[in-house]
């Protein structure tokens, strides 16, 4: 009687996450592949087949935006890995007691405030009038306005900008746990401080790398605000596309094979990064 | 590299002013759009033409002020609209994932955990788009059968607080599960022992232990639904939450009055996550 | 050993903190090949000394000199010195090997030389053939003997090592005493020991400082210390002993006769006390002092005697004590003698305690 009880107690535990995740993930993942593989030969009328893809590898203008958004969003990651190291192993092992909840606290500001606020903040910055520009002619060091937004670079910033706390969080959190007696250690064995980071401070932190580069890398890829309001008419973002097709173009079908071909390249991103640090989904994401 | 290990001074105050140069660049942005809230012009930049509350308070064009810009009013309402549904649904099913992944063996658990991580690594255009073709297939299909309409399965509130959800839960699931995994069962056992029946041992004395992560996971996810652009732009229908509203507005051509909403978004969250903070910390004792 | 230069030598080594002294002025030899053990209570300034002498904290003045170098202003990487810390610090991102090795590496030695002196040193701690395992495959022993190989393998000239055995479960750490010191035997290498745990520094020590306070209260052999400390502080802190507070009656050249607080007379022979009548002074007996005889026993007539009521029997094995109290109320602890003679004492059992002036330490009051 008391086993029944369980037992029903867990069916009634399994029933909304089984909910949740068949209904708004799985079974709409399958939606989205079937209508990705639809063609459409008439009105209300389709068969399948692999002319949306196609059409994707057909016209350079998507693939080569498809590629450009991969490769910015790689060295997103990759700058935010660098700019955000230095600060994460400032604030875990050259701080301590408040001043270290404090720095830790002043990272996760942006976080809560929303990432449209964020960007209107660096054009307001960058732009032509901002206050960047103004600063510059002040000095006197340009003569008339200079705009530095509707770049690549401003989309780097932006990007960044967003991203960052996500790099310095995960990597706080393992570069704490790393006794400080382990860098002693290396120090008296005889080794410099470019070996001990090498040897020791890397490879403990890497669990901490690779969480923060596959998050910082699907936001940078999933990102439609910055390089919509921060890139140039130029600085096309695959995202951007998809949103076109849905929206102004009513293209389901291309937009579908759109979307899972960009989910294709996040998965094997996150799969790869996970292969080549030994790491499993559970552990990286489990932990944030 | 540790306070024991001396370095040279120079480096050390080389590293000091980059740790200060980066909290000012994440300071920049954000101090720039609340200062342009009190500019007295029409444009949120340079020059600076004197203090105002006009785009709070004012009430003729062009210095409409927040307080008076309906559109603004309105979509604040549909977002925090929102933003209940989706907290109360995210918190109320990440319970129940927390509990079932902490206190269940079963057979998948390992996949079904991993099932539930996904919605992390999936964008959340892509979330959208999926949510509201599949919704849309389903309507179409109700429709062709019934001849009735189903608007709810069409592009509008509904769809937004799915869509929503949908992430938002994994969220809500990690930080509860974290905070029971902490729980001592034989707690739970000592009240079962002193005679409480087995659902009023959860509720007065695991519940209560859970309270702290519940309302940050609550918190967090009011906070995350009021950020939310990527998913919600695709479901959007008629009613536009605030940072539709702001997009929108923002491509016309920005007025400081975006600077003032931006500004009291800004400290409402810093309220909210201090208060989230205090609240965790003073249960932490 | 005053015809070669001691491995490590302090003079007058002072370390200042903000708000308090931790070391205070410690001048020490430490000759070459020798056991040195640290001993003292936790917070004594042990650990900062260890520290200062590894490079991981500089002296405030003062100069500290391994072979005969100053090390003053070298940074640790740059010292003749290895450490075994207190958790020993074993890196846990690489294997045993990897970890033996690093010094080396450091140090630009070529692969394969490397790899054998690492297989090497592993033998010499008795665990050949584990380079390939994991740190976390090993057990807590083995550990602390691969953090000494990690050490040993770079030769330094002084080996320091940071009470490594706490962590240790009590049957472990009796067994890794004693292979500490024959390894520190078979390696001939000055180690420098910390611990707060006098056992381990009698068992291995050559030598002993005792230290309190930021200072060395006495440095001798572990059978000076224990049976002639200098100061009242290291009476009580090696090894155990009855405390007695109490006054001096009279004095008979080294002789002198006291009133203890529960009010027996006593003698003691104190050399160096200095104490005149009327002082308070401190009296020191090891439990093993004291003999316990039947009633009326003739040997108990000598210096010291009093009859006793059982109060106690703190059966301990080879430990074992028994709680006396003599006819004036005060209470003594005594150790039952090995041979088991007394074996059915039992508490209300009546007998005659007796110690020769001899066995009992005696400092001036003021001294604790």
């Amino acid at each position: 009687m008391s086993s029944d009880a369980s037992r029903l107690g867990f069916y009634l535990l399994l029933a909304p996450i089984m909910l949740w995740l068949v209904l708004l993930i799985i079974l709409p993942h399958v939606g989205l592949f079937i209508v990705s593989i639809s063609e459409k030969v008439g009105p209300r009328e389709y068969e399948y087949g692999l002319g949306n893809y196609a059409a994707f590898f057909g016209e350079p203008l998507y693939w080569r935006t498809f590629a450009r958004t991969a490769i910015m969003s790689i060295l997103a990651t990759a700058l935010t890995l660098i700019l955000g190291f230095p600060i994460a192993y400032y604030i875990a092992k050259l701080t301590k007691g408040r001043t270290k909840t404090t720095l830790f606290l002043m990272c996760m500001i942006p976080f809560w405030v929303s990432e449209l606020v964020r960007t209107f903040g660096w054009m307001i910055l960058l732009r032509e009038t901002g206050v960047f520009s103004n600063l510059l002619q002040s000095l006197g060091l340009a003569s008339g306005g200079v705009e530095m937004l509707y770049n690549d670079a401003a989309i780097m910033v932006g990007l960044v900008y967003t991203s960052i706390l996500f790099m310095v969080v995960p990597l706080v959190t393992t570069l704490d746990s790393l006794d400080d007696s382990l860098i002693e250690a290396g120090y008296d064995l005889g080794a410099n401080s470019s070996a001990i980071m090498r040897e020791i401070v890397i490879p403990h932190a890497m669990p901490g790398i690779v969480s923060g580069c596959i998050v910082v890398f699907m936001l940078s890829l999933g990102n439609y605000l910055t390089p919509i309001l921060l890139g140039g008419k130029d600085s096309l973002w695959f995202t951007g596309m998809i949103y076109t097709q849905f929206i102004t173009r009513f293209n389901w079908e291309l937009g579908a094979a759109f979307g899972f071909l960009l989910l294709g390249l996040s998965s094997l991103v996150v799969f790869v990064g996970l292969k080549l640090s030994g790491q499993s989904l559970s552990e990286t994401m489990g932990r944030s | 590299m540790i306070p024991t290990i001396s370095q040279s001074r120079f480096t050390l105050w080389a590293y000091r002013a980059y740790v200060a140069l980066f909290f000012v660049y994440l300071a920049l942005p954000l101090a720039v759009v609340c200062v342009f809230a009190f500019n007295n012009s029409v444009f949120p930049s340079l020059p600076w033409e004197g203090f105002t509350l006009a785009w709070f308070f004012g009430t003729e064009a062009p210095f409409v002020g927040v307080f008076h810009e309906r559109a603004i009013l309105r979509s604040i309402g549909t977002s925090a609209f929102v933003a209940a549904w989706v907290s109360a649904l995210a918190v109320a099913v990440g319970t129940c994932n927390a509990f079932l992944f902490v206190r269940h063996e079963f057979r998948g658990k390992a996949l079904l955990y991993m099932l539930m991580l996904l919605p992390l690594i999936i964008p959340g255009v892509i979330l959208g788009i999926s949510i509201l073709v599949f919704s849309s297939s389903i309507a179409n299909t109700l429709e062709d059968a019934t001849g009735l309409w189903f608007d709810g399965l069409r592009p509008g509130l509904p769809l937004v607080i799915l869509g929503q959800f949908s992430f938002i839960t994994t969220f809500a699931t990690l930080v509860i599960s974290a905070r029971l995994q902490k729980f001592d069962p034989s707690l739970e056992e000592a009240a079962l022992n002193l005679g409480a029946s087995k659902w009023g041992a959860i509720r007065q004395i695991t519940l209560p232990f859970l309270l702290p992560a519940i309302v940050a996971s609550a918190v967090v996810s009011v906070l995350m639904s009021f950020e939310n652009f990527n998913t919600t732009l695709i479901l959007v229908g008629s009613d536009s939450p605030l940072t539709i509203t702001m997009f929108d507005k923002l491509k016309q051509g920005s007025t400081p009055v975006l600077n003032a909403v931006s500004l009291l978004l800004i400290v409402a969250s810093a309220i909210l996550g201090l208060l989230s903070l205090a609240f965790q910390k003073r249960d932490d004792r | 050993m005053s015809n070669s230069t001691p491995d490590l030598s302090c003079s007058n080594l002072v370390k200042d903190f903000t708000d308090f002294r931790a070391v205070d002025g410690i001048s020490f030899d430490v000759p070459k090949g020798s056991f040195f053990s640290i001993l003292g209570p936790s917070g004594c300034g042990k650990t900062t000394l260890l520290r200062m002498i590894a490079g991981f904290q500089s002296p405030t003045s003062g100069d500290l000199r391994i072979k005969d170098t100053s090390m003053i202003g070298v940074p640790p990487n740059k010292r003749p010195v290895s450490m075994v810390f207190q958790h020993l610090a074993l890196f846990p991102t690489m294997n045993i090997g990897d970890n033996v090795g690093f010094g080396l590496r450091q140090r630009g030695v070529g692969k394969k030389e490397i790899g054998k002196r690492v297989d090497e040193a592993l033998e010499r701690v008795g665990l050949p053939g584990v380079s390939k395992r994991r740190v976390d495959q090993l057990s807590g022993g083995q550990k602390q003997r691969v953090a000494i190989a990690r050490c040993m393998v770079l030769e330094p000239d002084v080996l320091l090592l940071d009470e490594p055995l706490g962590a240790l479960d009590l049957k472990l750490r009796e067994h890794m005493k004693v292979e500490l010191k024959a390894l520190q035997a078979a390696f001939d290498t000055t180690f420098v020991y910390i611990t707060h745990d006098q056992s381990e520094a009698l068992v291995m020590s050559d030598n002993i400082a005792v230290m309190n306070h930021g200072r060395f209260e006495q440095i001798g052999t572990p059978h000076e210390v224990y049976h002639a400390p200098q100061t009242a502080f290291v009476a009580g802190f090696v090894g155990e002993a009855n405390k007695l507070t109490a006054k001096v009656t009279a004095t008979n050249g080294a002789m002198l006769s006291l009133v203890t607080e529960a009010g027996s007379e006593v003698q003691v022979s104190a050399l160096s006390a200095g104490l005149a009548v009327g002082e308070k002074a401190q009296i020191f007996l090891r439990p093993e002092a004291i003999d316990l005889l039947p009633l009326g026993s003739e040997q108990a007539a000598g210096s010291n005697a009093t009859e006793a009521v059982v109060e106690t029997v703190l059966f301990n094995g080879a430990n074992s004590t028994v709680s006396l109290r003599d006819t004036a109320g005060g209470v003594i602890s005594a150790a039952l003698p090995q041979t088991g003679a007394l074996a059915n004492l039992k508490k209300g059992d009546r007998l005659m305690t007796s110690w020769s002036a001899e066995q009992a330490r005696c400092y001036a009051a003021g001294e604790v």
